[in-house]
C-alpha cells in the first residue's frame, strides 16, 4: 500500500505522560522513544502497569502527551489529531462493539461514519464478515457472541476504513489457542498488505511469533528495542521470557509503597542479575 | 482470506456532519427498538403519576387549583386539566434520563473510545443521541397525552397552538437532552448516570407543576418562581389551554431552554474529548 512516502509509520521522541489525581501526579511514561517502520509489526512488552495502554492511548489520540513529539502516519497527534484519526485503527482492551446491534449493523455503523457509500459500504461489510468467519452470525445481536467472536468483530470494525496504522492493545488476551492463531494469521495478512501494526501483549511467545521488533517498556521508558533474536542474543537468553525477566524491575523494587497485591511474575529476578542486565542494556540500546 | 481490497486506498471523504448525525440517530433508534424496556419506562412513569394524581389526589387537590370547584368528580376534572401539561413536560424530562444512561453506557464500554479515535466530530456523535432521544420523547408525549385524553382531558388548543406546543417541546427536549448527555458522560458509572437527572424530575414539584406557587411558603415560593420549570410548565399549560400566553413567561421559558441547551452542548462536547484514564 505504498503511495505514502516511505518512512517510519510511528515516531515517538521523549514522550512523557502523567495522570493527575487528588493524590498528586502519577507519572506513567517518562521519556519514551520509539520508531516503527512502515509495514512492520512492533510488539510493546512490559509488566502490568508499565504504561503500555497509556502509550497506545497517546498514539491513538485518546490521551494528550505532556511532553515529547508523537507522529503517527506522518502527522503530529497533538497538532493534527484528525489527520491521524483518518489513518489509524484501534482495538482496545475494552471491546468497542455495540451489544444491542448485530455484527453486520456494527460494521455498517463504522462504514457509514467513514462515508464509504451505500454500495461500497455493503461490499466492505460482507468482505469483512467473510474474512473473519462471522457471516453466519452477521444477523445476530453481538450480546449473543462468544468472547472470540466479539474480538473478531472488534478487529473487523477497526479494519473497515483500511487504516495504514493499526493499534492492538492485548488483542489475544482471553482467547483460546485456535482464536489466537487465527488472529495472528490476520495480523500477518495485514502486514503483508503493507499495514503497520503496534501491538501490546503479555504473551512473549506472541511477540516472538509475530513481531519484527520488540520494545520492552518498564519504569515509563523503553528499556530495550530490537528484533526478538537481537534481544535474546544481547541478553544471552534462550527466550523472550528470560529477556523480559532480565530487563524489567520486580514490582516490589519499583515502588516500595505498594502492597503485595501486584502479581509477582518477575520476582524471581535477583538484584545481582538486575545490576548486570542494566549495564548490558545500556550497551545494547540503540 | 481475500487480500484484494486491502491494497485499495481507503475512501476518506470530507467531513459530512449531517450524514454522521443521521447515522448516529439511526443507531440510537435501533438501540431503542432493541431495548424497549427503557422506552416503556419513559411512558410508564408519567402514566402512573397521572393516574395516581388524578384518581387519588385529584378529588381533593382540584378544589385548590381552580376557584369554586367542588371536591370529588369536579375536582378530579379540574386537577387533570391542571397537571396534564406538567406530565407532558415530565415525559420529556424522563427521556433526558434515558439519554444520560445511553451516554454513560457508551462511555463505560469501548465504543466511545472507537468514535473518539475516528475522524468524526464530537458534535455529530452526541447529536445522534440527542436527536434519537427527542424523537423518542415525542412518541412518549403522544402516548401520555392519549392517556390524558382518554381520562377526559380536553385541551382547548387550536392548530397553531398545537404546532407551537410541538415546537416548544422539541426545544425543551433538545435542551434537556444536551444537559443529560453531559450528566451521562461525566458520571462515574452507569448507575450514577441514571440518578443525576432525578433532580430534574423533582423540579416540576418545586414549581407550578402540581400546585399553584401562590400556595407555597415564601422561601419555597421564591425558588419556584425563579427556577426554569415554572415558566416552562406555565407555557405548556398556556399553549394547551389555547392561550392567551403571558409574553414574559414564554420568553423566560424559551430563554431557559436556550441557556440549558447551549451550556449542555458545550459541556458535553468538552467531556467527549476529556481524557479517561486508560
Amino acid at each position: 500500500m505504498s503511495p505514502t512516502a516511505p518512512g517510519p509509520a510511528i515516531e515517538v521522541a521523549g514522550l512523557h505522560k502523567s495522570y493527575r489525581s487528588r493524590a498528586g501526579e502519577h507519572p506513567v511514561l517518562t521519556g519514551v522513544d520509539l520508531t516503527v517502520p512502515a509495514g512492520t509489526v512492533t510488539a510493546l512488552l512490559g509488566p502490568n502497569g508499565a504504561g503500555k495502554t497509556t502509550a497506545v492511548g497517546v498514539l491513538s489520540t485518546l490521551l494528550r502527551p505532556d511532553a515529547g513529539t508523537v507522529r503517527v502516519a506522518g502527522h503530529d497527534v497533538v497538532r493534527d489529531p484528525d489527520a491521524v484519526r483518518a489513518r489509524i485503527g484501534v482495538t482496545g482492551q475494552v471491546s468497542a462493539v455495540d451489544d444491542l446491534l448485530t455484527g453486520a449493523e456494527n460494521l455498517r455503523l463504522v462504514a457509514d461514519l467513514l462515508h464509504l457509500g451505500r454500495a461500497a459500504g455493503r461490499r466492505r461489510v460482507t468482505d469483512l464478515l467473510d474474512r473473519f468467519g462471522l457471516a453466519d452470525a452477521a444477523g445476530k445481536r453481538v450480546a449473543t457472541y462468544s468472547g472470540g467472536m466479539r474480538r473478531k468483530l472488534d478487529l473487523a470494525m477497526t479494519l473497515v476504513g483500511e487504516p495504514d496504522v493499526v493499534f492492538l492493545d492485548e488483542p489475544t488476551t482471553g482467547l483460546d489457542p485456535r482464536s489466537r492463531r487465527a488472529l495472528w494469521d490476520e495480523v500477518r495478512a495485514l502486514v503483508a498488505a503493507g499495514t503497520t501494526i503496534l501491538l501490546t501483549t503479555q504473551y512473549l511467545e506472541e511477540a516472538d511469533h509475530l513481531a519484527d521488533a520488540v520494545a520492552v517498556l518498564d519504569g515509563g521508558r523503553v528499556v530495550a528495542h530490537g528484533t526478538p533474536d537481537e534481544l535474546k542474543a544481547a541478553h544471552d537468553a534462550g527466550s523472550l521470557d528470560d529477556v523480559f525477566l532480565a530487563l524489567t524491575e520486580p514490582p516490589a523494587a519499583t515502588d516500595g509503597t505498594t502492597d503485595g497485591t501486584t502479581s509477582s511474575t518477575t520476582s524471581g529476578t535477583t538484584d545481582g542479575t538486575h545490576e548486570t542486565s542494566e549495564t548490558t542494556e545500556k550497551e545494547t540500546l540503540r | 482470506m481475500t487480500t484484494v481490497d486491502l491494497a485499495a486506498p481507503a475512501t476518506r471523504t470530507a467531513p459530512r456532519p449531517l450524514a454522521d448525525v443521521v447515522t448516529m440517530t439511526r443507531r440510537n433508534l435501533l438501540r431503542a427498538v432493541r431495548y424497549p424496556g427503557l422506552t416503556m419506562f419513559l411512558v410508564a412513569g408519567p402514566l402512573v403519576m397521572l393516574l395516581l394524581f388524578v384518581y387519588v389526589f385529584g378529588g381533593a387537590f382540584g378544589a385548590g387549583v381552580a376557584p369554586g370547584v367542588e371536591p370529588g368528580a369536579e375536582g378530579r376534572a379540574a386537577y387533570l386539566d391542571y397537571i396534564a401539561p406538567t406530565l407532558l413536560v415530565l415525559t420529556v424530562v424522563g427521556a433526558g434520563q434515558s439519554v444520560a444512561i445511553g451516554a454513560a453506557m457508551d462511555a463505560a464500554g469501548g465504543i466511545m473510545a472507537r468514535f473518539r479515535t475516528m475522524a468524526i466530530s464530537p458534535g455529530s456523535v452526541l447529536s445522534g443521541q440527542v436527536v434519537g432521544t427527542v424523537l423518542q420523547s415525542l412518541a412518549a408525549v403522544a402516548l401520555v397525552l392519549g392517556a390524558a385524553l382518554a381520562m377526559g382531558y380536553r385541551p382547548a388548543a387550536d392548530a397553531a397552538d398545537w404546532l407551537a406546543l410541538v415546537g416548544f417541546l422539541v426545544l425543551l427536549g433538545v435542551a434537556l437532552a444536551w444537559a443529560c448527555v453531559g450528566m451521562g458522560l461525566s458520571a462515574r458509572s452507569v448507575e450514577s448516570a441514571s440518578n443525576t437527572p432525578m433532580i430534574l424530575l423533582l423540579l416540576p414539584f418545586l414549581g407550578s407543576g402540581f400546585v399553584p406557587v401562590e400556595t407555597m411558603p415564601t422561601a419555597v415560593r421564591w425558588f419556584a418562581e425563579h427556577q426554569p420549570f415554572t415558566p416552562i410548565i406555565d407555557t405548556t399549560r398556556g399553549l394547551l389551554a389555547g392561550g392567551p400566553l403571558d409574553a414574559a413567561v414564554t420568553a423566560q421559558a424559551v430563554a431557559w431552554c436556550v441557556v440549558i441547551g447551549v451550556a449542555g452542548y458545550a459541556w458535553s462536547r468538552s467531556l467527549f474529548r476529556r481524557e479517561r484514564r486508560a
